[in-house]
């Protein structure tokens, strides 16, 4: 079995958030699995628990969001019950991870170089000269031009490109086996965000490092990662294979949200056709409902979409999807 | 006559002094540098482009709300600026914000919002007002009995629903809608870019289309305009643009889309980052980040002009590009 | 949502204070100015004198109930003053920038610089003593918070969509500021004209105490208490009362001035 143990697995788990008006349930039995130098997407929209997944894998969960159940374990140890410690140690050296606004995730004080050093220091047990050394290093392998002197500058007086290499400068330090990528380029324009892609693609592929990523945005998704996982109002409701999401979705949330995205190349080749609209909003965590959650918006919910919820089922190809009606 | 262009840029320049002290002459920042761009009564023109491409300021001027330094800007026959009546510019050009959460006051019910302006500009029958704002209320998807509710009542796809009414409740002939759903969930984008498209049919609006997502530029736009570094670099149809586009920064920017559908438009991407408009660099100022940019580029500035009909490119080697695949 | 202890205790002492501001003359046992009865002087608290009586034989517990008429009226008209000039220059200065910012900052630094109560005394020594001078004494000389509060809040909302949206709807200046920032402003300013009601009640005191605040015979609890200095080993209750008043209500306004802040501040509150 060692051989092909998975690098994560995360079994079931359940997020819940404690409001004055009780326990609501923010992320319910959400499982998938990464192996080794694999590259997995979760998709879903603002408040589908994507998020808080990933923070729940790094142990920084906070209140009053909390673990209710389930099992999350790197190369089969479960890590979702460790000391402090231990998780602190797991972090950065084992799990890195990179967020949408680097500023907020970069020490305003210190400059970049020694905040790269610093994970030498920390996790390698390297002198402060060799770590400073390795940390110019580090900025050369993300393609900062002119590292050296780049080092000695502080956080803000990079652009949001360069300050986002740094993170995963950081993030890579200590060759993780798994890096997190929250909404990595969301915050950066079009063209600076393709070569941050490519950056993260290439170092990750030499190093074997593994990725888990956190997108709104679908195409981004699939461009990086050969599965995805669609979320949805705290529950998986799809797995696929990239190539095959955008070509065959399964579930209708899925099928929704690609009919609607205004995709370049689309008008030529079909004309304007009127965008197929995903009806009503997207529910808040306190107001989820029953059954299938997306069946107020669903054009093919039936009476047992109300009542039951679907379980996650697999298909031929590998895929899994959580509908009823699906196909 | 018949033709006449709805607005006018012509030459447009906008330079705003930055920093700059007792001791010190301030920079100057070329916000907006040569533009010009016309649109013709409901047409919808997008604009794209990235941070400090000059968009905004682009979009202000337009609005009368910044002076030119040098062009001017006609809208309607009438030039815009310090010296026209801002109650007219008001009634002709009015604009959809990016941020629904940002863009309404969170003390004003949606009556107030949309009444308020009705009454600046002349609307005093409360009878009149109030049929005008459940009319307008109704044509943007929302319920005529809403109007009583605060903003943080309603969502993100409805506040903009709100902010599209706001906009759109002086009858104004164009609009300029900047990045209208960029801020909005996936799922929710589609109802407010058929929204906008319907309402531009029923009304007969002109759109200035601010937006990054070229998908989003394809699908609403008659023409397209690219911006870089306060100027235009490529403008010309949308099926042009985006099936043959010429200028190195537009296929950058398709190339940079991580969709399989594009994936054969263009593979050229942009290297480095956006030089700051404060400094922009010599020549053409695409040429530190292109991949094709010579000795020349580097040193005299290419002007926009026609490789086609309607179809505008302001690089040297545009033409070597025009068979060449992206 | 949870029932804010500090809300609720301030709001009550509050309640009790205008309570008493406004029907102190009805609760009140006797005249507080005219029922001298020198038999009686410096009587302690009994069932017939709650509070006691002071030197000239005066029923403290009236005098504390009508002295809560002129101390709240000091500290809303003073602080009512305060609030006007704070926020019209803080708006204006948040919103239009440029000298106009730069002026009212350096005027706001100035204000800051010197310490209120001495300003006081000195617009004191032009305007003379009495209940009116002593609100515009206390209006003129403590809007520099305000102030500063309103010019922030005025410089964070302008960047707002809302407002530019104003802009592009044709609303001019003034009428931005009314609609636009000014309602969104109103929260923190609320909290601080609240905390600085207690600061002029407690300033009130002791400029009456210095004598320049409220001629004698009216009894403000200020001048209570100044009248009050000389008996305070032998008659401890002349003191023992408007102290507790001025305490209870100062106390009052300072919870509620807290409990307000958590309540109207918009990080507390949820958006969606």
């Amino acid at each position: 079995m060692s051989a092909s143990q998975p690098l994560l697995q995360v079994e079931d788990l359940h997020i819940a958030l404690s409001t004055d008006a009780g326990s609501f349930p923010a992320v319910e039995g959400v499982s998938f699995e990464i192996a080794r130098g694999e590259t997995v997407g979760l998709v879903g929209e603002s408040g589908c628990g994507k998020s808080i997944t990933a923070l729940s894998i790094m142990g920084l969960l906070k209140p009053p969001l909390g673990l209710a159940g389930g099992r999350i374990r790197l190369t089969g140890q479960e890590i979702q019950n460790l000391p402090a410690a231990e998780l602190r140690s797991l972090r950065g050296k084992r799990i890195a991870m990179i967020f949408q606004e680097p500023m907020t995730a970069l020490n305003p004080l210190k400059p970049v170089g020694r905040q790269i050093a610093e994970m030498f220091v920390l996790h390698q047990g390297a002198s402060w000269r060799e770590a400073e050394q390795k940390a110019v290093e580090a900025l050369t392998q993300v393609k900062v031009p002119a590292p050296g002197r780049r080092a000695k500058d502080y956080p803000h007086q990079l652009s949001g490109g360069m300050r986002q290499r740094v993170m995963i400068a950081i993030a890579l330090a200590c060759e993780p086996d798994l890096l997190i990528a929250d909404e990595p380029t969301t915050a950066l324009d079009v063209t600076v965000q393709a070569e941050i892609v490519d950056l993260m693609k290439e170092l990750c592929a030499a190093r074997g490092t593994a990725i888990l990523m956190i997108s709104h945005d679908l195409g981004l998704v699939t461009d990086i990662c050969r599965r995805v996982c669609v979320m949805y109002a705290g529950r998986i409701v799809e797995q696929q294979d990239s190539e095959q999401i955008f070509n065959h979705p399964q579930h209708p949330y899925t099928q929704g949200l690609v009919a609607s995205l205004p995709r370049l190349g689309m008008r030529a080749q079909h004309g304007r056709r009127k965008l197929m609209e995903i009806a009503g909003v997207v529910p808040g965590i306190t107001a989820y409902p029953g059954g299938c959650r997306f069946n107020p918006r669903c054009s093919r919910a039936t009476e047992i979409c109300v009542k039951v919820v679907p379980e996650l089922e697999a298909l031929g190809d590998g895929s899994l999807v959580r509908c009823h009606h699906h196909g | 006559m018949v033709d006449q262009a709805l607005l006018s840029i012509e030459d447009l320049a906008v330079h705003f002094p930055i920093g700059g002290g007792l001791f010190s002459k301030p920079q100057m920042l070329r916000a907006v540098d040569g533009v010009t761009l016309s649109i013709k009564p409901g047409e919808s023109l997008g604009l794209v482009g990235e941070s400090g491409c000059g968009k905004s300021t682009l979009a202000l001027s337009v609005l009368g709300l910044v002076d030119a330094t040098r062009g001017r800007v006609m809208l309607d026959g009438k030039a815009v600026g310090s010296e026209a009546d801002r109650l007219e510019v008001a009634r002709t050009v009015q604009m959809v914000f990016q941020d629904p959460y940002a863009s309404l006051n969170p003390r004003q019910t949606v009556r107030r919002t949309l009444a308020d302006p009705l009454r600046l500009h002349g609307v005093t029958n409360g009878g009149e007002v109030a049929d005008r704002v459940a009319e307008m209320l109704r044509q943007v998807g929302l319920r005529p009995d809403q109007a009583d509710l605060y903003p943080h009542e309603f969502s993100g796809g409805q506040r903009q629903r709100i902010g599209i009414a706001r906009a759109l409740i002086l009858k104004p002939k164009l609009v300029i809608c900047d990045e209208p759903v960029s801020a909005l969930d996936v799922s929710i984008r589609a109802q407010i870019i058929n929204l906008l498209l319907e309402l531009q049919a029923e009304m007969g609006l002109s759109y200035l289309m601010i937006s990054h997502d070229l998908g989003v530029v394809e699908h609403m736009s008659d023409r397209v305009a690219v911006m870089y570094l306060g100027r235009i670099v490529e403008t010309g149809g949308w099926r042009e643009i985006f099936e043959q586009p010429r200028h190195p920064y537009t296929r950058a920017l398709i190339a940079a889309i991580p969709d399989p559908l594009t994936r054969g438009l263009a593979r050229e991407k942009a290297r480095g980052e956006i030089p700051s408009p404060l400094n922009p660099p010599p020549g053409c100022t695409f040429n530190p980040r292109c991949p094709h940019a010579t000795d020349h580029c580097r040193s005299a500035p290419p002007v926009l002009s026609p490789v086609e009909e309607g179809h505008l490119v302001s690089c040297w080697r545009a033409e070597e590009f025009a068979k060449v695949p992206a | 949502m949870k029932l804010r202890a500090n809300l609720a205790i301030g709001g009550g002492l509050t309640l009790l204070s205008l309570f008493v501001g406004v029907f102190g003359p009805w609760l009140a046992h006797t005249d507080p100015i005219m029922d001298a009865n020198l038999m009686n002087a410096e009587l302690p608290p009994s069932g017939e004198f709650w509070f006691g009586t002071d030197q000239q034989g005066r029923d403290i517990f009236s005098r504390v109930m009508y002295g809560a008429q002129i101390s709240l009226t000091v500290g809303i008209g003073s602080q009512l003053i305060n609030t006007a000039i704070g926020t019209t220059l803080g708006v204006t200065a948040g919103y239009w920038g440029g000298w106009w910012d730069d002026f009212v900052n350096g005027l706001t630094n100035l204000m800051l610089a010197i310490p209120s109560l001495i300003f006081a005394l000195a617009i004191m020594a032009i305007l003379g003593p009495g209940l009116t001078s002593l609100m515009i004494a206390l209006g003129l000389t403590n809007w520099s918070y305000t102030c500063r509060i309103s010019r922030a809040q005025a410089l964070a909302i302008k960047s707002q969509g809302y407002v530019q949206a104003a802009r592009v709807l044709g609303y001019g200046d003034m009428r931005i500021m009314f609609t636009q920032i000014l309602p969104n402003t109103l929260g923190p300013i609320i909290v601080i004209a609240t905390l600085g009601m207690g600061g002029s009640i407690l300033a009130e005191a002791a400029l009456s105490f210095l004598g320049l605040g409220v001629r004698p015979p009216s009894p403000s609890w200020g001048s209570m208490l100044s009248d009050a200095r000389e008996t305070i080993t032998t008659a401890p209750w002349l003191s023992l009362f408007p102290g507790l008043a001025i305490f209870l209500t100062v106390l009052g306004l300072n919870l509620l001035g807290d409990g307000l802040r958590d309540v109207l501040d918009p990080q507390s509150r949820s958006r969606r």
